[in-house]
């Protein structure tokens, strides 16, 4: 599979990371080449194996629904750049 | 009826599937132990996992499981055993891990039914197509402070059930009818207490439309945001109508998301979410899929409470109701027990006819539901052994009811206290009738010439005993007493 500079540019702003253009011809041979790489997994066939959910045979562990966390008003702002009121403050988003 | 839209080419009909968020009844979230209670200080309910912070695992709650499955059996769904939580990706201040934890391609219920009753007596299936788990994400203000947004993430993390509707309803009353429906089913089984104004039930729809007698379905567009059951209906009713104008004037609807605006009763499009709409979803590495076991389902199945359609047809069956009057019952579940427990000492019919009519009028116009009824069903069927044995006339039942709601108290004592009892010894009243009588000998003379003039005179002789008299009773004595004068 080959991406284009396209398919690359939209990509980065999903993950919103900032790509230069002339940054893309290079990026999108890169990306292409580990997606080559990785493709050849393609070719075992693979029809009469189960997915793997996971490496060890453990069942999925549930917690019990007990409030155990919580009232840490402080500690969940320390590292907010800005808070007000018990609040985040971010820059404005709207709709 | 069929629901039709008419338009300048013809008649037009709607298509529409809902896409309902449930907040699951729990303590703790979904993956971490933070409390999920309504209306806590700003991010007060948030532990570091709903915050987003590095290296934080999720476990999942094991009664939001139980709830999710809960309600798949209640709405007669396919449970699946092995179901896998999947990250679905976008950029939004109030989602602070840039992923929400949902299911995707393995929902933890699959296809399922819920019975719609329509006027007339006759009732419509609407399919249900999957429901699945998923956090909720935390609440932005964008109005508090100039050029920025205010963000609390105690609803961050919060279980959610996305319950998602097959195309199957035709108008804007079906959709509420659906709503309606699945929010008792959802406050029977105590999986999400429905509460649409907390946001603990929210509403998207799927709407498109074709013409009368078309095959397949046309392009849909995604209601945002229609949260009260009155915009549901009023939501679709606008989107149907904008479609069928672009259609007319030979455009074409755009698959897209709107907003629908309360304010100004319309839907606009959110063009700004589209690019957002390549999620990437992919299983979450951090979490192993939900195996459920056939012991723990069947547990959870005996465990469920007698559902409002079940309800409903017994007391048909067992207690001869009307199909509208047992719809009503069963619509809180707090209401059918309310009705039961007058009718287990009552007789049912009259025990139906009171809770709803006289008990529903002064509870609607005091604000207040069943629960918080100053009269116990105890005192209510009371009320009605003291109707049914010619104690108090219906006049006088309703007016000691009306003190009943007031003060709490017994019928027995208010009709001890207010003497209130109905006068059955009609020797007390003949004197009454003889009087009448003779005082009204135009009267009498215009009963002559039309026999309904015994009602001017019962209404006298209900007057004078101050509504305590029998009518029945009386006309038994008045009618020969004045074929006679």
């Amino acid at each position: 599979m080959s991406l284009d500079e396209a398919t690359v540019a939209r990509i980065a702003r999903l993950a919103r990371i900032e790509v230069e253009d002339d940054r893309l011809p290079e990026l999108a041979r890169e990306l292409s080449n580990i997606l080559g790489w990785v493709e050849q997994l393609g070719e075992v066939d693979t029809n009469a194996v189960e997915p793997l959910r996971a490496v060890m045979p453990i069942p999925s562990r549930r917690r019990a629904d007990v409030v155990t966390d919580g009232d840490r008003q402080a500690d969940v702002l320390a590292n907010a750049p800005a808070s007000h009121d018990g609040y985040y403050v971010v820059p404005r988003v709207v709709e | 009826m069929t629901y039709t839209i008419k338009g300048a080419t013809g008649e037009w009909e709607v298509v529409c599937g809902l896409e309902v968020h449930a907040q699951v009844t729990s303590e703790a979230k979904l993956f971490s132990g933070a409390a999920t209670v309504y209306g806590g200080a700003p991010n007060s309910q948030v532990s570091p996992i709903d915050a987003g912070m590095p290296g934080m695992l999720p476990v999942v709650n094991r009664e939001c499981v139980a709830q999710a499955v809960r309600t798949g059996l209640g709405l007669e769904a396919e449970i699946n055993k092995v179901s896998v939580f999947e990250r679905k990706n976008y950029f939004y201040p109030d989602l602070p891990q840039g992923y929400q934890i949902s299911q995707y391609q393995h929902p933890i219920v699959g296809k399922g039914e819920i019975h719609l009753d329509l006027e007339g007596g006759d009732t419509k299936t609407v399919g249900i197509t999957r429901l699945h788990l998923e956090q909720d994400a935390g609440k932005s203000m964008h109005d508090a402070q100039d050029g920025a947004s205010l963000i609390d993430l105690n609803r961050s993390g919060v279980a959610l059930m996305e319950i998602v509707s097959e195309p199957d309803i035709r108008s804007p009353d079906e959709a509420v009818l659906y709503m309606r429906k699945l929010r008792t089913i959802l406050r029977y089984l105590g999986t999400c207490d429905g509460n649409m104004e907390e946001g603990s039930l929210r509403c998207d729809a799927n709407v498109s439309v074709r013409q009368v007698g078309e095959d397949g379905f046309r392009t849909r567009c995604e209601i945002k945001n229609v949260n009260s059951m009155r915009f549901v209906a009023r939501a679709i009713e606008y989107e149907a109508k904008r479609q069928i104008e672009l259609y007319e004037q030979g455009g074409d609807v755009e698959q897209e998301t709107r907003l629908f605006d309360s304010n100004k009763g319309e839907t606009r499009s959110m063009r700004s979410k589209e690019e957002a709409h390549d999620y990437r979803y992919f299983p979450d590495p951090d979490l192993l899929p939900v195996e459920l076991t056939d012991d723990e389902i069947e547990g959870w199945r005996a465990g469920l409470p007698e559902l409002p359609d079940a309800k409903k047809q017994r007391f048909i069956d067992d207690f001869g109701l009307g199909a509208y009057d047992a719809g009503v019952l069963v619509a809180e579940r707090a209401t059918a027990d309310y009705f039961e427990a007058v009718a287990a000492k009552a007789e049912p019919k009259a025990a139906a006819n009171w809770c709803i009519n006289e008990l529903g009028g002064l509870l609607n116009k005091a604000g207040k539901g069943i629960e918080q009824s100053p009269i116990a069903p105890d005192q209510l069927a009371a009320l009605l052994a003291l109707l049914k044995d010619g104690t108090l006339s219906g006049k006088l039942a309703k007016d000691v009811f009306a003190l009943m709601f007031e003060t709490g108290d017994d019928p027995q004592k208010i009709v001890k206290d207010r003497a209130l009892e109905q006068v059955t010894d009609m020797s007390s009243i003949e004197p009454i009738i003889d009087q009448l009588i003779k005082d009204n000998p135009g009267q009498v003379e215009t009963y002559k010439k039309n026999p309904k003039v015994i009602g001017w005179f019962t209404g006298q002789v209900m007057k004078a005993t101050g509504g305590k008299a029998n009518p029945q009773a009386v006309q038994q004595v008045l009618k020969p007493k004045l074929d006679a004068a």
